[in-house]
């Protein structure tokens, strides 16, 4: 992995702008602020059946297509479609780049402008300004406005999209009839922070990083980047999903020859650090790690979770995977008493698998059961 | 061609227990409910959906627990011994708990969160001092196996079993007004033992109670 890594392929993302831009937590203003979005399925008459999807750390937009720029099936194709859990016959699917990410929506990729808003023909890299899970969510929110939508039926996401929904009912409840964060947690935790750490530490320590400019020299730091996808990859996994698909198992070879011998794990770690540096921006993926570590729901309410879901009428499906040690079901069981204590309507399920934290991307049948059924039920409520 | 079934069928709740229907019952429209150990969620969707009410449930199986989320109603995967307790006060106009009390850990503290957290708790338990009980450990010296009492002892999951005057006895220790209770064969048919404890704690097989706590100064017992 020693080339150069070609560019990003040129691709025109389907987007809106707003002309005057989104303060952020930090105090900085981004001026324009640019939501790259897709949408799926038909806005009813009422407007009354948007389903607001928001995706993980490296997820994007393309839910349910094939993406334009690494011409793979869309990351959630087996939850949104016709027919599926999210069913694009009946609701109308919207999911929105994050803000400082890098599919189109402003972000460290993208040209800096002043404050003004003029562009300065350079991007924004390092000098993007910190954001946070609730600036993300109030970059969505302009989406949505714009849209004509007052209210969501649904806003759903797993892992950091779990957060946004989280900070989506806090801060809009008026706009969420219901909400559904899947394998994730109302902070984050020491240990997911100490892994983006590691993460970020290989990004800057690759000779390609030039201090975050790395668009002057035309090489990205892909094996940084590289080794921080290959580390995070694997707190995605459990060991028992390790195991069952790689074992001990050499590539090309059945015994140890103590010369070149690859494990098929390490092989695939690889191979999943590779495609990666093809999609993603590294200061993007500082950028989004960073807003995640920040990410404490508790804090933002005065210490105590519950205030910030006190008086909700928003209902909940709160759902965790047994063998997801990065957003255990510990955080879980802690969000639904918060809710609990709340007097929220809420649904938890802990569903039975050995496919570790990305399991809310896998086929799991019970949890798209689960997740269709709450579904249907808050359509019922709101006559979708 | 079969005849189609009358519509009010649908409602009779055809595959509801029959004590579920006595408990669906004492509960009035448009009240909030929690259903502790609801199962699939029968009770919870026969009152949101004839009653209008606010149900919510807790279940310990997780497998009943998803088939009653897949069919939309608020249930969560939970353990009574440690969840009520991160309910608010009054949160709920009542709390159930059916056939459930001899299998959790501490029935005692169980009842004093749902009084905590519901205005009235209906409580139902099968009845340990039903004549069959007692004739099988009097005659056979062996612990009773009946169609209610149905696992061997070394199995069971039923570890705080309690007859109907046990029962009103922790009521009277904890300050708890009996505002109903009546007695029921296994399959949850009222029986006519209401008038007399005794002879309801021989015959009943099924015991149900409505409770609330008693208001400062009113003595605790039958209401």
């Amino acid at each position: 992995m020693d080339q150069a890594v070609a560019p990003f392929p040129v691709v025109d993302h389907q987007r809106v702008v707003f002309a005057d831009g989104l303060a952020l937590d930090c105090g900085a203003v981004v001026k324009p602020l640019a939501v790259a979005y897709r949408t799926y399925g038909r806005l009813n008459a009422a407007r009354s059946n948007a389903v607001l999807v928001c995706h993980a750390l490296t997820g994007d937009q393309y839910v349910a297509e094939r993406h334009p720029v690494t011409g793979r099936p869309g990351w959630w194709e087996n939850v949104v479609g016709p027919g599926r859990p999210i069913d694009t016959e009946r609701f109308f699917v919207v999911c929105a780049n994050v803000l400082g990410g890098c599919m189109g929506s402003t972000g460290p990729r993208e040209e800096m402008t002043d404050s003004e808003g003029r562009g300065l023909g350079r991007p924004w890299g390092t000098d993007f300004p910190s954001v946070t899970i609730r600036d993300m969510v109030r970059a969505q929110k302009r989406l949505v406005d714009h849209l004509g939508i007052a209210r969501l039926l649904c806003v759903v996401g797993g892992s950091m999209g779990g957060m946004q929904v989280l900070e989506w009912a806090a801060e809009y409840p008026e706009a969420v009839f219901a909400a559904a964060p899947i394998a994730t947690a109302a902070h984050h935790s020491a240990q997911n922070i100490a892994f983006h750490e590691v993460g970020r530490a290989a990004i800057h320590a690759d000779p390609d990083w030039n201090g975050g400019r790395y668009w002057e020299t035309g090489r990205v730091p892909a094996r940084g980047l590289s080794v921080a996808r290959m580390v995070a990859h694997i707190t995605y996994l459990s060991e028992q999903a390790l195991t069952r698909k790689f074992g001990r198992r050499l590539r090309g070879a059945s015994a140890l020859t103590f010369l070149e011998d690859v494990f098929e794990v390490e092989s695939y770690l690889r191979h999943q650090g590779s495609t990666f540096v093809r999609r993603f921006d590294a200061n993007s993926y500082l950028t989004i790690t960073r807003a995640m570590d920040y990410f404490d729901l508790a804090a933002e309410h005065g210490g105590d979770l519950a205030n910030a879901f006190r008086g909700t009428r928003t209902r909940f499906f709160v759902a965790s995977f047994s063998s997801d040690w990065l957003f255990p079901t510990s955080e879980s069981r802690a969000l639904v008493r918060a809710l609990n204590a709340a007097a929220a309507n809420v649904s938890f399920v802990e569903i039975q698998t050995d496919k570790g934290h990305d399991a809310f991307l896998l086929d799991e049948p019970d949890f798209h059961r689960a997740l269709g059924g709450f579904l249907r039920g808050a359509a019922e409520r709101v006559g979708v | 061609m079969p005849e189609a079934p009358p519509p009010d069928i649908r409602y009779v709740a055809k595959n509801m227990r029959l004590d579920l229907r006595l408990i669906a019952e004492m509960i009035p429209a448009g009240a909030r409910v929690l259903d502790i150990g609801c199962g699939d969620g029968t009770l919870i969707e026969h009152l949101t959906r004839e009653k209008g009410a606010d149900a919510r449930g807790i279940e310990i199986d997780m497998a009943l627990a998803t088939r009653a989320v897949a069919a939309g109603l608020a249930v969560i995967h939970g353990d009574a011994d440690t969840d009520l307790a991160f309910y608010p006060d009054g949160a709920f106009d009542y709390v159930v708990l059916s056939r459930t009390l001899q299998a959790v850990e501490r029935p005692r503290e169980v009842l004093r969160q749902m009084l905590r957290i519901g205005r009235h708790a209906i409580v139902s338990f099968p009845n340990f001092g039903h004549w069959q009980v007692r004739w099988r450990l009097l005659v056979g010296g062996r612990m009773p196996e009946t169609e209610t009492w149905d696992r061997p002892w070394y199995e069971t999951p039923n570890i705080h079993p309690c007859t109907i005057r046990d029962f009103f006895a922790l009521c009277r220790l904890d300050g708890y007004v009996v505002e109903r209770w009546l007695a029921a064969d296994e399959r949850g048919l009222k029986a006519p033992w209401t008038r007399s404890v005794w002879l309801a704690n021989l015959f009943g097989e099924q015991a149900l109670f409505l409770l609330r706590q008693a208001r400062p100064g009113e003595a605790p017992g039958p209401g």
